[in-house]
């Protein structure tokens, strides 16, 4: 019975399903044209003209003699030297996430596992930490650190991240071990272990994957962001997304906007790469904050 | 667990959050009342024959032994919060006796830096929250109502927005709306103007801006209340059904009140994201026609040369008083249930 009422097409189900069609398309659209149009020179990515010019890449033809071109990546990873960029972004990516992950699950279980009233208290400035914009504090690093000469290196910037990355990683973290019953390790603990034996013997052989979902977007905070490596890093040592940046403050010059492009695209594969793989941990990760209300 | 325990577990993370979330802030504090130093001057007399006149230099080597000594400036109490960049009070003192209407009175006031930052990023935010939860709670019914075959490539395909870097995704759209690119020559094309730009005004920027804080957040919306409908007990829609309650009655009544929960608590991730609203403005260069309260200190902190750190302070203590109230009704509301559960 219900199936023959289910399946047909009722006048709702139709705007519905075309609501979903439309935002997949406003979703998709500017990836894929972003992508095909890479392999253009510039006259066809800004094909105004004609805009079927950027499909069939007629400019690109004329000047180049096939219709796609690695002109912008060579321009973006050899000419203006990507590559270091991108070394520079692994290095920092891999250890901000590495230390906030450690720094997190120690914190995260002393934060589920104590009842005190000053737990409380720590989560609700999390809170309050996390909410706040990341340049409001770059302001209060800037002049301290040129101070200090720690301006524009690396590990200041890594340091920095994992601090911005604490209050939400301590939030995923301790809601993931308030799901971990606590009699686990409190019966190791009868069983003479210390606290600190219990939760290395008991809860890291279980805590795998909360600690992957929340190293996910650990990764993903370290690797979108702009305010901090933008202001904190000196020229040499940019990474990524301020790097693209300064490709635009030198622009508009035939063939420069392409680098830009053909570098915007390098910096959203592993993106794409993190998303085929891990779908089911991000949206376990975007939800599992929800689920307490 | 122990007190001394829960020291050496929360040790790691408490120091990090405290030298670099919480000294900074106030490291902004202090900066934000002093100003940079003036450059020193001195004033020459050079005497020639016709006479003698005075010029004034700039003492370079004086100016670079002061700021080295005191590189925070010179004290300048609330000064700089009261200064015609903040809050300005006195200008809106002025503009409140001169001005005769309203429309005036706002008109002045909004061209003072510190409020149309304001302006423009509360705007941003309460359009955009609203909007993101609207649509992400249809599609997230239209999701849910699709063959299980195309569920999990819709929800990969939504991912791309939101976890797409902020700046990068703002420059993929920007390149798209450019007056050269695929969108905005056809806008150019359907109102037949061929210097329609989007940057050319407030109203067409802000709506450009907000088009792309939809466009990014709301994957965020709908995967949540996608979660949620799966949650939904499935004898509570039976027994409506058999209540005679229409598809669209039982989604009112039944599911949204079910999702309810879930609405709280992403306005409350939407308002602290929104409100931060800072890359796509540099990605679209909208400086011209809408500046946030980041993209302000930003520009304060880039000054070349010079940076303006007791002005970037100011602004950031604002912003952060302005967080602050915007989470008062969900920390009071955590409180309250920690009694409750505590007692």
């Amino acid at each position: 019975m219900a199936t023959a009422i289910e399946s047909r097409m009722t006048p709702g189900k139709i705007i519905a399903f075309s609501l979903v069609g439309l935002w997949l398309v406003i979703a998709a659209f500017p990836f894929l044209w972003t992508f095909w149009g890479s392999f253009k020179v510039q006259s066809d990515f800004f094909s105004k003209a004609d805009w079927t010019n950027a499909l069939w890449g007629t400019n690109t033809i004329a000047e180049t003699g096939g219709a796609f071109t690695g002109q912008g990546y060579f321009g973006a990873w050899i000419t203006e030297e990507f590559w270091q960029n991108v070394i520079n972004s692994g290095i920092v990516v891999f250890f901000t996430v590495v230390i906030s992950l450690t720094f997190g699950t120690l914190g995260g279980y002393a934060l589920a596992r104590s009842g005190f009233r000053y737990a409380f208290w720590l989560l609700m400035a999390a809170l309050v930490f996390r909410a706040m914009p990341h340049i409001t504090l770059v302001s209060g690093y800037l002049l301290p650190f040129f101070e200090w000469n720690i301006w524009g290196h690396l590990p200041t910037t890594i340091i920095v991240l994992v601090a911005i990355n604490q209050p939400f990683t301590l939030w995923m973290l301790h809601s993931f071990f308030l799901n971990i019953p606590k009699d686990m390790d409190e019966s190791a603990m009868v069983d003479g272990c210390t606290r600190f034996q219990a939760f290395r013997h008991v809860i890291v052989p279980v805590m795998w994957p909360g600690v992957i979902t929340t190293g996910l977007f650990s990764f993903l905070l370290a690797y979108n962001d702009f305010a901090v490596t933008a202001m904190l890093l000196s020229a040499e040592n940019e990474t990524i997304i301020p790097a693209i940046n300064s490709f635009l403050g030198t622009t508009q010059v035939e063939g420069k906007v392409m680098y830009a492009v053909a570098a915007v695209v390098s910096a959203t594969a592993p993106l794409f790469v993190l998303i085929l793989f891990f779908q089911r941990q991000i949206v376990s990760g975007l939800t599992a904050g929800a689920v307490k209300g | 667990m122990k007190h001394r325990t829960f020291f050496w577990f929360i040790l790691p993370t408490l120091s990090a959050m405290i030298l670099f979330i919480a000294l900074p802030i106030v490291s902004v504090f202090v900066q934000s009342l002093f100003v940079g130093h003036e450059q020193v001057l001195v004033v020459s007399e050079s005497c020639g024959p016709f006479g003698c006149k005075e010029s004034t230099k700039i003492d370079l080597e004086a100016t670079e032994k002061l700021r080295e000594e005191a590189p925070l400036g010179k004290f300048n109490g609330a000064g700089t919060y009261l200064n015609r960049s903040h809050l300005a009070f006195a200008e809106i003192g002025v503009a409140w006796a001169e001005t005769e209407t309203w429309g005036e009175f706002w008109s002045v006031v909004g061209d003072l830096p510190f409020y149309r930052a304001l302006a423009f990023t509360l705007t941003y935010t309460a359009v955009v929250t609203p909007l993101v939860i609207l649509l992400g709670l249809a599609i997230a019914l239209g999701v849910n109502a699709l063959p299980k075959l195309f569920k999990g490539p819709s929800i990969f395909i939504s991912l791309l927005p939101f976890l797409v870097t902020p700046l990068v995704g703002s420059l993929i759209l920007f390149w798209m709306v450019d007056s050269d690119g695929v969108i905005g020559a056809t806008i150019q094309l359907i109102f037949d103007d061929p210097n329609l730009s989007l940057k050319a005004s407030a109203a067409l920027t802000w709506t450009m801006l907000i088009v792309y804080g939809v466009w990014h957040t709301l994957p965020f919306s709908f995967i949540t209340f996608y979660a949620g409908l799966q949650t939904v007990p499935d004898d509570i829609l039976e027994a409506a059904k058999v209540d005679g309650a229409s598809k669209w009655e039982s989604t009112l009544h039944v599911v949204v009140p079910h999702l309810m929960p879930l609405v709280s608590f992403v306005t409350l991730m939407l308002l602290m994201d929104n409100f931060r609203v800072f890359e796509p403005i540099v990605s679209f260069s909208a400086e011209a026609h809408a500046r946030s309260l980041s993209w302000i200190i930003y520009n304060d902190l880039r000054e070349s040369g010079n940076p303006l750190y007791g002005s970037a302070g100011a602004t950031s203590m604002l912003t952060i008083i302005g967080v602050v109230i915007l989470l008062t009704p969900v920390l009071i509301r955590t409180w309250r249930d920690f009694n409750r559960k505590a007692h």
